[in-house]
């Protein structure tokens, strides 16, 4: 199991690095100029002296190379020294800076990335706490009214997306009951009850959308896999020895039942932060998505790219993660 | 001597049947898909031929008659600048379709395509597979965004405002939706090279490229059809949410997802504008996804024997 961890952990490298090659290609090669948003009364010598001070005049390749080492050396050293206050990084090992606000790049992710955990790892919670309970009750009794109902339900929850379900909570809940702001406030500082409580009525919207589109998928996912083991032989060993059905269902079929589930939930994780960046546009929560939203709009390309490949190694950290918990919850599987 | 008047009673009572109306019949059995496909054909036959019938203009503004609630002249009322919002809505689903249609054949091909070569032919498996995982770790809508805001004036030039940005949403979605498609049918293709009638075939001295359309493909049709369906679907969402952050369609250029971002400003004022374009795309993907599910059950022999 240690020696397959290493081999995938090694095994990630060469992919992240192609896929850092390949968003790094599409932003570079495109045929977009990031000083065209400058004011046309800035004299061409001037743009030009713009574009060498940006480095757009170098070679592709030496551009990748200078852009991986700021990405994979000196960001982290930077990011070590504002943690414990050391001085690893030497002078001369410049941060990625955003072309909009000439601030580091990761100071920015850092300043938006609570408002994003917050409102995007609630609404994952939530939703599976929703989901496990659903599928198993719908897989138990399966064909049942109850099982009918959350068949219908979940169809419902991803067919219809959360651009239009958080549209239309707003005018639900915001325009005509005036119950919850539809503007999530980020400058609220949680000090006392009050506070506390507006934080959790203006969370209660994008934390509801979200979590009902990923129940509906992760519910499926129970239900079919409860489906699998309550047929099994020793489903029925289990009954025969004199078990409750409470132990039997939620002790044996359950246990097993969770296996590919926790695989499904880890394997979610990355296409819900991509998935916020909906969300967060719809409710205006200032996160990583909009963050995102607004760094395309302005043409400002090392946010864009840092960013992009955050999400890329998000998505390649978590199909590692359900690789190995496959393997170590399931004693059948053996990588080696 | 005595089985042959046997035999044809038999055949007299049954009728020949051919695999399709199996699947047929077990489809009609599952009432969900029946209404989702019924209900697909609506909305198609309404967006499509339904300009013919309510000939506004979509793009008529009559400035005096806006904001205006659902009336006989208008019964979806009218828009900021008094534009019908029943043409737009037809207008607006004419692209929205058309986007889901062209891009669901794209990425139906590139992952077909695929799908073959790497299962028909083991030497192309291993690179084959290896940048459909790539592509599967992709941060696909970030990129999608980075990609529509690089290249649209690019290729706005090119095609025209609205054609270019067709060719180019159309595009992106079908290159980063083929992945699920090309794996299921090469695992299918990998299962069929086994089978007895392909070394029959291979045998007689079948070529590869026969033996690929005469053999392969029809045996895995029914998984494309499925994926297919759910393609659809999951175009008609991704072109909606990219019109919804404003990455889509210009704004006099209705689709669905833009009818629904531009609706949002005035949600305070016309709530009830943004209804309609968020219930066509939600009920289109809905009964997409329900014919899906049917023909999904209906394809599999395994359930249809039951």
């Amino acid at each position: 199991m240690f020696t397959y961890t290493i081999r995938r952990l090694l095994i990630a490298i060469p992919t992240l690095l192609v896929i850092s090659l390949i968003i790094f290609l599409v932003v570079t090669l495109a045929p977009s100029d990031p000083t065209a948003n400058l004011p046309l009364s800035i004299p061409s010598e001037v743009r030009a002296q713009m574009r060498e001070a940006l480095g757009l005049n170098e070679p592709i390749l030496v551009r990748y190379l200078l852009w991986l080492r700021q990405f994979f050396l000196y960001e982290p050293l930077h990011m070590l020294d504002q943690a414990f206050g050391l001085s690893l990084a030497g002078e001369d090992m410049q941060r990625i800076l955003s072309w909009q606000t000439r601030s580091p790049v990761a100071d920015l992710i850092v300043q938006r990335l609570p408002q994003t955990l917050w409102v995007v790892g609630t609404s994952y919670v939530v939703g599976v706490l929703i989901a496990l309970p659903i599928g198993i009750a719908s897989a138990y009794r399966q064909y049942s009214w109850f099982d009918q109902i959350g068949t219908f339900v979940s169809m419902v929850g991803f067919s219809v997306p959360t651009f239009f379900t958080g549209v239309l909570l707003i005018v639900i809940f915001s325009v005509h009951l005036g119950w919850f702001p539809s503007i999530y406030d980020t400058t609220l500082r949680v000090t006392d009850l009050s506070t506390f409580w507006l934080q959790i009525k203006q969370m209660i919207m994008p934390v509801a959308v979200l979590a009902l589109y990923n129940a509906a998928q992760i519910s499926r996912f129970m239900r079919a896999s409860m489906l699998d083991n309550l047929n099994q032989d020793y489903v029925r060993t289990a009954r025969a020895k004199g078990m409750t059905e409470r132990v039997v269902v939620l002790l044996h079929v359950l246990r097993n039942s969770m296996i590919p589930v926790v695989t499904v939930i880890a394997l979610g994780v990355p296409t819900v932060f991509g998935g916020a960046i909906i969300t967060e546009q719809v409710f205006k929560v200032n996160g990583i998505g909009q963050l995102l939203i607004i760094a395309i709009q302005g043409g400002d390309v090392p946010t864009v790219q840092t960013l992009t490949f955050i999400f890329a190694v998000l998505i390649v950290l978590f199909n590692l993660i359900a690789d190995v918990l496959y393997g170590l919850l399931d004693p059948r599987i053996r990588y080696d | 001597m005595t089985d042959a008047p046997m035999i044809e009673t038999m055949e007299i009572a049954r009728p020949p049947r051919n695999q399709w109306l199996d699947v047929w019949d077990q489809f009609r059995s599952h009432r969900g898909a029946l209404l989702g496909a019924a209900f697909f054909a609506v909305i198609l036959a309404a967006v499509f031929l339904g300009p013919l019938i309510w000939q506004i203009d979509p793009t008529y503004i009559d400035i005096r008659a806006r904001n205006q609630g659902p009336s006989l002249a208008h019964p979806f009322g009218t828009d900021q600048l008094g534009r019908d919002t029943l043409a737009r809505m037809l207008a607006g689903g004419q692209v929205s379709l058309a986007v889901g249609l062209t891009a669901m054949g794209l990425s139906l091909v590139l992952g077909t395509l695929i799908g073959v070569l790497a299962g028909y032919f083991r030497r192309l498996d291993g690179a084959l597979m290896r940048l459909t995982d790539l592509f599967l770790a992709l941060p696909l809508l970030p990129l999608l965004l980075v990609i529509i805001m690089l290249f649209r004036d690019a290729l706005r030039s090119a095609f025209g405002p609205e054609g270019g940005i067709f060719v180019l949403i159309v595009f992106v979605i079908g290159i980063t939706s083929w992945m699920q498609t090309a794996r299921i049918v090469r695992g299918d293709v990998l299962a069929l090279k086994e089978q007895e009638f392909v070394l029959a075939a291979r045998s007689i001295g079948t070529p590869s490229r026969r033996m690929i359309t005469r053999h392969i493909l029809p045996n895995v049709l029914s998984p494309i059809m499925v994926s297919a369906t759910l393609g659809i679907a999951s175009a008609i969402i991704t072109e909606s949410a990219l019109s919804f952050l404003g990455l889509g369609f210009p704004s006099d250029f209705p689709t669905w997802g833009r009818l629904l971002f531009d609706s949002t400003d005035y949600l305070q004022q016309y709530p009830e504008r943004v209804i309609w374009p968020g219930l066509a795309i939600s009920l289109t993907v809905l009964s997409v996804n329900y014919m899906g599910d049917g023909l999904r059950d209906a394809l599999d022999p395994r359930i249809r024997g039951r």
